[in-house]
C-alpha cells in the first residue's frame, strides 16, 4: 500500500507504507543467559539463547555449572542489560536469590533479572520479591519472552525502575 | 541508560581498578564515545583461525599459564553479527575455560553489528583503555573467516593464526591472506591423529614465500601438550618490519571501510547508484 507524502522540496510523492511508519521504540539489548549451578542440561538455554538472538539482540551465553559469583562476574565484564538464569535443577531457592544479591552488592542495580526452567509456582512469588521481573517455564513461547524485553526496553528508556535494585513492583504477566 | 558517572570521573574510577566501570567504558567506546587515556604501549595478540580449530580453548590455556606468571588478561572476544536479525550469539568465553573467578581475567564479547570496519575503528581506543587500566596482556580473537573479520587481528601487534588437522584448507587461510599477517602458527589438537601431517603441510605451503617464515607450533588445548613453548614463542615474538607494514595496511583500509560505511549521504548515494543517475566513480567522489 503507497500513501502521499510531501518531499522535502513540498512536492507529493507517493510512498510505500511501510516506509513511513515509526521504527519501533524496541532497543536491541545485551543480554547474558546464565547457567547456575550443578545442572548439566542446556538445551533450554541455548534455545532462548538462539531466539533472543533471532529477536535482534546480542546474547553471551555463559556455558553449564557457573557460581552466583562467576555469574555476576559475566555481567559485569559484558556490561549486559539483561540476565536470563536458567535452573532446572531445583536449587533456584538458593541461586537464584544468591545472583540478585551479588548483583546488588556489586552495584548492578540497573541490571534486570528474569528467569526460567523448572520452578514450580509455589516459588514464584519468593522470586519475585528478590526483584526478578519474569519466570517462564515449560510451554512458554520464545515471541513472549521478546515481548517481555520489549516491555523491559520501554521501561528502561522511560526510566521507570525495573532493575534487580530498583524497587518496583512491576512484574510480567 | 542512567549513568551514574560522568565521563572523567568514569575514566578516573576505571584508572583506580573499578571494573564495572572499565566495562561501561568499553561499551561507550562501542557506541561511539572517546576517552583520552594518555599514550599507551600496550602488549597485544591478535588469534584468528577457521571455525572450530579451538582458537577460544586455546586462548583459555594460554590465559591460565599468563595468570601464573602474575600477568593480568583482557580478552575482547569478536563474534559476527546475524545479517537477519542484527542479534548475536556470543559464545566464545565458554570455551576459555576457568575464566570467569578471580582478579586477573577480563573478558569482553564483541559483535561486528555487520560492519566489522566500524568495530575496528573502536578497537584502538579500547585497547588503549585496557591498557591503561593495568592489563598487562591484550588478545583480540576473531574467527578467521571473511577478509573484513581478519582486518581486526591486524590492530594486534603480534598474530597468532590457529589452525587443526583435517581440515583441508592451508589453501583458503592462504587465498584470504591471513598467511602473510601471521606472525605464529599453531596447529591444535596434537592430540588427534594427522595433526602432524597438517603441521608438516603448512610447513611446506609456508617455505614457498619469501621472507621470514612464521613458526609453526604443535600444540593441543585439550591436553595442554606445546601450550608451554608456544607461550614462550609468542612472549619472544619481535614481530618483523614487514608485517608491521601488512598491519598498518590493513587498519588503514578497514578505518577506510568505516568512513565510508559511516558517511551521512551513503543511502543516497546508493540510491543513485541504484536508479543509475550517477556511475560508480561519482559515488565514490562524492563520499570523499
Amino acid at each position: 500500500m503507497s500513501i502521499p507524502v510531501r518531499n522535502a522540496a513540498g512536492l507529493m510523492h507517493h510512498r510505500l507504507l511501510e516506509d513511513c511508519l515509526p521504527t519501533p521504540s524496541f532497543v536491541e539489548m545485551r543480554i547474558v543467559i546464565a547457567k547456575p549451578g550443578l545442572d548439566g542440561h542446556d538445551r533450554g538455554a541455548k534455545v532462548i539463547a538462539r531466539s533472543l538472538r533471532d529477536g535482534g539482540h546480542e546474547v553471551i551465553y555463559t556455558g553449564l555449572r557457573k557460581t552466583p559469583e562467576e555469574i555476576v562476574r559475566i555481567v559485569m565484564d559484558e556490561d549486559a542489560a539483561v540476565l536470563g538464569l536458567s535452573t532446572l535443577s531445583g536449587a533456584h531457592d538458593v541461586l537464584v536469590p544468591a545472583v540478585c544479591n551479588g548483583l546488588r552488592e556489586e552495584g548492578l542495580a540497573e541490571v534486570v533479572v528474569f528467569a526460567g526452567g523448572i520452578i514450580p509456582s509455589d516459588d514464584h512469588d519468593s522470586l519475585h520479591d528478590q526483584g526478578v521481573r519474569a519466570i517462564f517455564g515449560p510451554g512458554a513461547r520464545t515471541s513472549e519472552i521478546l515481548e517481555f524485553l520489549e516491555a523491559v526496553s520501554r521501561r528502561i528508556e522511560s526510566r521507570q525502575p525495573v532493575g534487580i535494585g530498583e524497587n518496583s513492583g512491576w512484574r510480567w504477566g | 541508560m542512567a549513568m551514574g558517572l560522568n565521563d572523567p570521573d568514569l575514566l578516573k574510577s576505571a584508572l583506580s581498578g573499578n571494573r564495572r566501570d572499565l566495562s561501561k567504558i568499553l561499551t561507550s567506546i562501542e557506541d561511539g564515545g572517546s576517552f583520552e587515556v594518555g599514550a599507551q604501549d600496550p602488549w597485544t595478540l591478535g588469534v584468528t583461525g577457521p571455525p572450530g580449530v579451538g582458537k577460544s580453548s586455546l586462548i583459555g590455556r594460554l590465559i591460565s599459564s599468563w595468570v601464573d606468571r602474575g600477568e593480568r588478561v583482557a580478552v575482547l572476544a569478536v563474534d559476527p553479527s546475524s545479517p537477519n536479525s542484527g542479534g548475536a550469539l556470543l559464545a566464545d568465553r565458554l570455551r576459555m575455560g576457568d575464566i570467569d573467578s578471580g582478579d586477573s581475567v577480563f573478558v569482553r564479547s564483541l559483535a561486528t553489528r555487520n560492519h566489522p570496519g566500524g568495530l575496528a575503528s573502536c578497537l584502538s581506543p579500547m585497547i588503549g583503555c585496557l591498557a591503561a587500566c593495568g592489563w598487562s596482556r591484550i588478545v583480540i580473537e576473531t574467527v578467521g573467516s571473511g577478509q573484513s573479520e581478519i582486518r581486526i587481528v591486524a590492530f594486534a601487534d603480534r598474530v597468532l593464526l590457529v589452525d587443526g588437522p583435517d581440515r583441508g584448507d592451508v589453501v583458503q587461510a592462504e587465498k584470504a591472506g591471513i598467511m602473510e599477517l601471521a606472525d605464529i602458527i599453531a596447529i591444535n589438537k596434537s592430540d588427534l591423529p594427522n595433526s602432524k601431517q597438517a603441521a608438516d603441510s603448512v610447513r611446506s605451503a609456508i617455505g614457498l614465500s619469501h621472507g621470514s617464515q612464521p613458526p609453526v607450533h604443535l600444540v593441543s588445548a585439550h591436553d595442554g601438550s606445546g601450550v608451554d613453548k608456544l607461550l614462550e614463542e609468542i612472549e619472544s615474538c619481535p614481530g618483523s618490519h614487514l608485517r608491521g607494514r601488512l598491519r598498518a595496511r590493513e587498519r588503514m583500509l578497514s578505518v577506510w571501510d568505516s568512513r565510508l560505511l559511516d558517511h551521512p549521504k551513503l543511502n543516497e548515494v546508493l540510491d543513485a547508484l541504484g536508479t543509475g543517475s550517477i556511475t560508480l566513480d561519482e559515488a565514490v567522489e562524492s563520499l570523499k
